[in-house]
């Protein structure tokens, strides 16, 4: 896991002037600038000024040693024009397309069964299994795949080979390789959705379904007409931190396959770590985080926008 | 008469649990997909557990022994391993903890101009992936004479939008009364946040520690790029390195360095998790 998948969007939700403005009481505008100091400063360094340097970089070429020159667009051409980036960023949206979808519906699925008839310490139980790969490492996860799903003496192809099944390259098929890369994704984030979707179903009012029972809905019926709609709020968050979250995946397919076979595993921001600290070309990978935050932006964006259309809320 | 009887308390006594959600397959259906998850999600875990404790002899047997530990410390510095990831992991807790308390308050507490419009600019640079800024933050790093060192891994990872934001909820929770009552005994400002405030926020603070440790103990990208010697690596670099010293040959070797960095992480989950969720979904779920 790459960092603490936050969701800034429905964080900006939360009212921000909570608290009227007043003019400030004597001695609290002081207080003030000194308990932001360390925060204020250290974003401004490490964040607000690298994104400004993110953006000025991009139009240059710089290698580290020599001095930058300034190219205009040419990053933002050859961004455009590489077979291997062009690649790695249809990867990526590959991914991302099939890891949340993957991911959305093992964590619906789950939740609902967790959710239905069963006893407290039971459900605490389930909680706490489907929670525990998220405290692992990604790098530790992929070690273990790894071996696990090993063509030639890995424990998959072990069990395959008694079900009389010959060894599945796993890690040296471009499908293969993408569908494990996947797979392990998937195994070590399914419970971050999970637990928004076990909060959102725990906040339907039972009633209505006590209604739906005495009108005599089918239980199909009732999942698609009562609980769909109105989970579609934790829906829409769970599949946008999920898509952002995925977005930014690195860890799995370089510990893996380092995004082989040839480039089928290959990811947006593997580029940006082979551009910059591989081939020293700082403003190419500047130019590529840049493209990969404006998508992230756009996803985010769309949330806003969605959530005000789409969204049924009580 | 008696079908009265029996109906009755069913529909008077307990409807809740007639109609409770999640009735759409068999008992018996749910059950086993309930049991094939919880096989598919443990099963990987519990192998690694007996990969790492039954290495191969020579005879190419597997036999129970604490070999594949030794030799995780015998191949690879892994008290360095440890030593660097807890000091890294522990300074930006701390670090975390404490930075954003002090913003955390002044956000929810304190009245001074352009509050707002701060807080609003720190909650945008949550929007903002890691990867995006590695490469100026990298040139800055290098910059301070910093590269190959693990104050490259801690000092960026330092200032927490998320903590602030999470502490500033956490303070906006305790009632005002308490500062006023502060105030008329005649604190000043500082002393209502370091008494009164501070000491009443220690489970928001847990939280986010315990959110920092999970991010910065799992750490893979920042560690691959700030540092070059192996005695700057934390755990799950050196693991990674290790896997790719031995080959595939040493499974059990790799996997008892991958138990072993488990252990710290399991104790968090053991003791945070209820935290841990809590911070993880925060502002998430309405």
């Amino acid at each position: 896991m790459m960092g603490v998948p936050v969701n800034p969007a429905a964080a900006a939700e939360t009212p921000v002037p909570s608290i009227p403005a007043a003019p400030g009481r004597r001695g609290e505008g002081k207080l003030a600038a000194l308990l932001l100091a360390p925060t204020v400063i250290g974003i401004t360094l490490f964040t607000l000024v690298p994104i400004i340097g993110s953006i000025v970089l991009a139009f240059f070429d710089w290698d580290i040693i020599s001095t930058p020159k300034f190219v205009g667009v040419k990053n933002f051409q050859t961004l455009a024009s590489s077979p291997t980036i062009r690649v790695s960023f249809l990867n990526t949206f590959g991914f991302v397309l099939i890891a949340v979808t993957l991911q959305i519906a093992v964590a619906m699925t789950l939740a609902v069964l967790v959710q239905s008839k069963m006893p407290g310490w039971l459900r605490s139980f389930f909680r706490s299994v489907f929670f525990f790969p998220l405290i692992l490492s990604a790098a530790s996860v992929s070690l273990i795949m790894s071996y696990l799903f090993n063509e030639d003496f890995g424990t998959i192809n072990k069990l395959l080979g008694l079900l009389g099944m010959s060894p599945v390259h796993w890690l040296t098929s471009t499908t293969g390789a993408m569908v494990v890369t996947v797979l392990v994704y998937v195994w070590q984030n399914f419970g971050f959705t999970f637990l928004l979707f076990i909060g959102g179903l725990a906040s339907i009012p039972q009633d209505i379904y006590e209604a739906s029972d005495i009108d005599g809905a089918s239980p199909m019926k009732r999942f698609w007409q009562i609980t769909m709609p109105l989970v579609s709020p934790t829906m829409l968050v769970a599949t946008v931190m999920a898509i952002i979250s995925a977005l930014q995946i690195f860890d799995q397919p370089y510990v893996l396959t380092k995004g082989g076979p040839g480039d089928s595993t290959r990811t947006a921001v593997m580029v940006i770590y082979q551009s910059a600290f591989q081939e020293l070309q700082f403003g190419l990978a500047a130019a590529i985080g840049l493209v990969l935050m404006l998508i992230i932006m756009l996803v985010t964006w769309l949330q806003f926008r969605l959530s005000k259309r789409f969204v049924f809320y009580m | 008469m008696s079908t009265a009887t029996t109906t009755a308390p069913d529909l008077t006594g307990t409807p809740a649990r007639r109609s409770r959600r999640g009735n759409l397959a068999p008992l018996a259906g749910r059950i086993l997909v309930l049991l094939v998850a919880l096989f598919l999600t443990l099963g990987p875990v519990v192998w690694t557990l007996w990969v790492a404790f039954t290495p191969t002899d020579e005879a190419g047997r597997r036999t129970l022994s604490f070999a594949a530990f030794s030799d995780a410390f015998a191949k690879v510095n892994m008290m360095r391993l440890f030593w660097n990831s807890i000091l890294v992991t522990a300074l930006c807790a701390v670090g975390q903890m404490f930075t954003a308390a002090l913003a955390g308050y002044a956000f929810a507490r304190l009245r001074f101009r352009g509050r707002n419009a701060l807080f609003a600019v720190i909650l945008a640079t949550m929007m903002v992936p890691m990867q995006v800024t590695i490469v100026p933050v990298f040139m800055l790093i290098r910059g301070m004479g910093l590269s190959d060192t693990l104050l490259a891994l801690i000092l960026p990872a330092i200032p927490t939008a998320f903590g602030t934001f999470l502490m500033r909820q956490y303070f906006l929770g305790i009632p005002d009364s308490l500062a006023e009552a502060a105030q008329i005994d005649g604190a000043t400002p500082w002393q209502v946040f370091w008494k009164v405030y501070l000491p009443l926020s220690t489970p928001g603070l847990a939280i986010v520690g315990i959110l920092a440790f999970n991010a910065i103990w799992n750490e893979f990208f920042r560690p691959l790029i700030m540092t070059i010697s192996s005695e700057n690596f934390t755990l799950p670099l050196g693991l990674v390195s290790l896997q790719g010293q031995l080959g595939t040959g040493s499974m059990s070797t790799v996997l008892a360095g991958v138990v072993l960095s488990m252990i710290p992480a399991l104790v968090v989950f053991v003791f945070g998790q209820r935290p841990l969720r809590e911070g993880l979904t925060a502002g998430s779920v309405k």
